[in-house]
């Protein structure tokens, strides 16, 4: 089986200068009673997006064009709070590919990095750099593990086995179960 | 070589090592499953042809999206929505497809996953513990690694009952000094939280060490540990000892055998080491929208903080003067029979202020027997509190149980994010003793006076 590959990426940015973004911002924990992974865009940052009577708000999210502002640029400590991977299923339903922040959550980052979401650590200066720029466009290269906007060169660094994935469109899932073997073996050390 | 504690957990449970170019597959002890976060996972079982590979290392129980109202006259449980009746319904469907065991509606063993885990001795020290839900942290108070983990990772962990992972880093968070008696688990850990901030923990597993840890009951650890996750942490642990092995010679019904190797060795090396002095942490509430934004309820609002202004507080105002109009107990940090008897004590004699709402929602159906036993449901209703039937309820607001905006809601929950128990509501998170004193007060009250 395989997942959507990343390789590469050129497109504008949305920036949500927010610190300590939550997966509950992300997606409300009331549109997690769906036992599918569709349809979660109108769920995205719902409450940001729309006031309680339905209306759409003038927020940034609902003013641009996300086809062509694909990279999420956040405040420090992206992705916080429940494993919900909900909340990377919602973002790239809205449209994004990738996310930019100085810290992304632990299992917000394991989520995103198994569907197709980037998620790119950078220094605090660049963040605060692309902080001033909403719209700046930005290319990233995932093989060379490099972002370039402006003059600017940027280096990150992904986890190997996940960009490998990534890079490849490959579905860890297998790389587990042709290891079934040496699970077998360790269950029979066990008992 | 001296190890820690989760050094000695993680090469127990290792499958094989990890290489530059792939993780360590870790072999997991006990997956814990719910309706939220596993139908997902099912499907991709169903389109790749793939049996659950060991449903006897599963248990899935049902505590997100179910009523904490009982039955109507027909039977009907009162959904919050079609959509969250159906969810419950696929996991049963995915349950028996499978061969998992599964504590359904009805079940007198059913509860919220983390309650009943350790409840019905399936958490044991030197486990891998994981679930699709972030207070899987929670059983790292028996010295198991457990953990948080996405919809994908449940699936593997369906499959192969194993993980590909990195290993992460460790950190010692030592409490010194012993802390008054009105200082619970809750309190050291948002005390902990507002010392290293959101992120701090990023990265690490923490073990929590010290005499005031040694002295707290395996709720208050359970506690601690559940919180874990708040400070951006995989997983906390603590080490067992005999108060946690007489708590599953306890669940388990029989003297289980003590494993005497499950510490970290007196040279080991922590990645990262803080120090908390347990004497001078008080009661503590937060003020903001994230746990970092905690303090003394009995102090003020700091200056420059972001959220006091969705939490409609000014820098200055002394967190005692803030009204309360709900009161929320329950939650896998704090809804075991020990919170509730904490409750009960500052309950005693005493009614709910008028016009404030108080939720007592038990952890399981066990703890709900149990406080029923000892007649802690007529003391809570005496006072003007509900009582309701177990589930996650308002911690997570996904089954109904939600605040109106503008609602001020103490509660011994974990997350005070913005809108987290219903839009425009805002979160106060404290201990059991100190929702109990904030109800009876009608405003955030330091628990000290009521005991």
């Amino acid at each position: 089986m395989s997942i959507e590959a990343f390789t590469s990426l050129t497109s504008r940015t949305v920036v949500l200068p927010e610190e300590n973004i939550d997966t509950d911002q992300i997606i409300p924990a009331r549109f997690l009673t769906t036992t599918g992974r569709d349809s979660l865009a109108d769920a995205c940052f719902h409450d940001w997006r729309f006031e309680a009577s339905g209306k759409m708000t003038d927020h940034t999210l609902n003013t641009t064009d996300i086809s062509s502002h694909k990279i999420l640029v956040a405040g420090n400590n992206f992705g916080c709070g429940s494993s919900r991977e909900h909340a990377p299923w919602a973002l790239m339903a809205l449209g994004f590919r990738a996310v930019i922040s100085t810290e992304i959550a632990d299992i917000f980052r394991s989520n995103s990095l198994k569907n197709g979401l980037l998620p790119v650590i950078v220094p605090p200066e660049v963040l605060a750099d692309l902080h001033e720029q909403p719209g700046v466009e930005i290319s990233i290269d995932l093989d060379a593990e490099e972002l370039r906007f402006g003059n600017h060169v940027v280096s990150f660094s992904t986890e190997p086995f996940a960009r490998r994935c990534l890079l490849d469109g490959q579905d860890s899932l297998d790389v587990l179960l042709s290891a079934v073997p040496d699970i077998e073996a360790f269950e029979g050390a066990q008992s | 070589m001296a190890k820690t504690l989760f050094e000695k957990v993680w090469e127990r449970n290792l499958v094989t090592q990890e290489t530059d170019e792939r993780p360590a597959i870790l072999h997991i002890s006990l997956h814990l499953v719910h309706e939220v976060t596993s139908p997902q996972a099912f499907t991709v079982l169903r389109e790749r042809g793939v049996k659950v590979r060991r449903p006897d290392l599963t248990l899935a129980t049902i505590d997100h999206s179910v009523p904490t109202l009982p039955a109507g006259p027909s039977g009907e449980l009162p959904y919050v929505t079609d959509a969250a009746r159906n969810q419950v319904e696929t996991l049963r469907k995915n349950c028996a497809e499978h061969g998992v065991p599964l504590l359904d509606l009805g079940d007198d063993r059913r509860g919220i996953v983390h309650v009943v885990g350790p409840e019905l001795g399936r958490t044991r020290p030197g486990m891998t513990v994981v679930c699709g839900d972030s207070h899987t942290s929670t059983h790292g108070a028996f010295g198991a690694l457990a953990f948080g983990i996405g919809t994908t990772e449940v699936g593997h962990v369906l499959a192969t009952q194993s993980l590909l992972q990195r290993r992460p880093k460790t950190m010692r968070v030592n409490f010194v000094g012993t802390p008054s008696d009105t200082v619970t688990g809750k309190d050291l850990a948002l005390a902990m939280i507002a010392k290293i901030g959101t992120q701090g923990g990023t990265g690490y597993v923490l073990e929590y060490t010290g005499e005031s840890i040694r002295a707290l009951s395996m709720e208050g650890r359970m506690t601690l540990c559940n919180m874990s996750i708040e400070a951006g942490a995989r997983a906390g642990m603590i080490a067992p000892d005999e108060t946690t092995w007489s708590y599953l010679d306890g669940a388990a019904g029989e003297s289980v055998s003590r494993d005497d190797n499950l510490f970290t060795d007196e040279d080991a090396i922590f990645d990262a080491e803080i120090e908390i002095d347990a004497s001078a942490v008080k009661p503590m509430v937060t003020f903001g929208t994230a746990p970092d934004a905690a303090i003394a309820a009995s102090a003020s609002v700091p200056a420059g903080v972001e959220g006091i202004d969705y939490m409609d507080l000014e820098e200055g105002q002394e967190l005692t003067s803030v009204a309360v109009t709900t009161v929320f107990v329950g939650s896998c940090t704090n809804g075991r029979l020990e919170d509730l008897r904490a409750v009960g004590k500052v309950l005693g004699g005493r009614k709910v202020a008028d016009g404030v709402k108080m939720l007592i929602v038990p952890g399981s159906e066990q703890v709900k027997r149990d406080a029923e036993s000892e007649g802690l449901h007529s003391l809570f209703l005496e006072a003007g509190a509900e009582w309701r039937e177990p589930g996650c309820s308002m911690c997570i607001a996904m089954n109904g149980d939600r605040g109106q905006p503008g609602d001020l809601v103490v509660s011994t929950s974990n997350r005070n994010f913005k809108g987290r128990q219903g839009e425009g509501v805002r979160t106060v998170l404290a201990s059991p003793l100190t929702a109990a004193a904030s109800a009876v007060a009608g405003h955030i009250a330091d628990p000290g006076e009521y005991l």
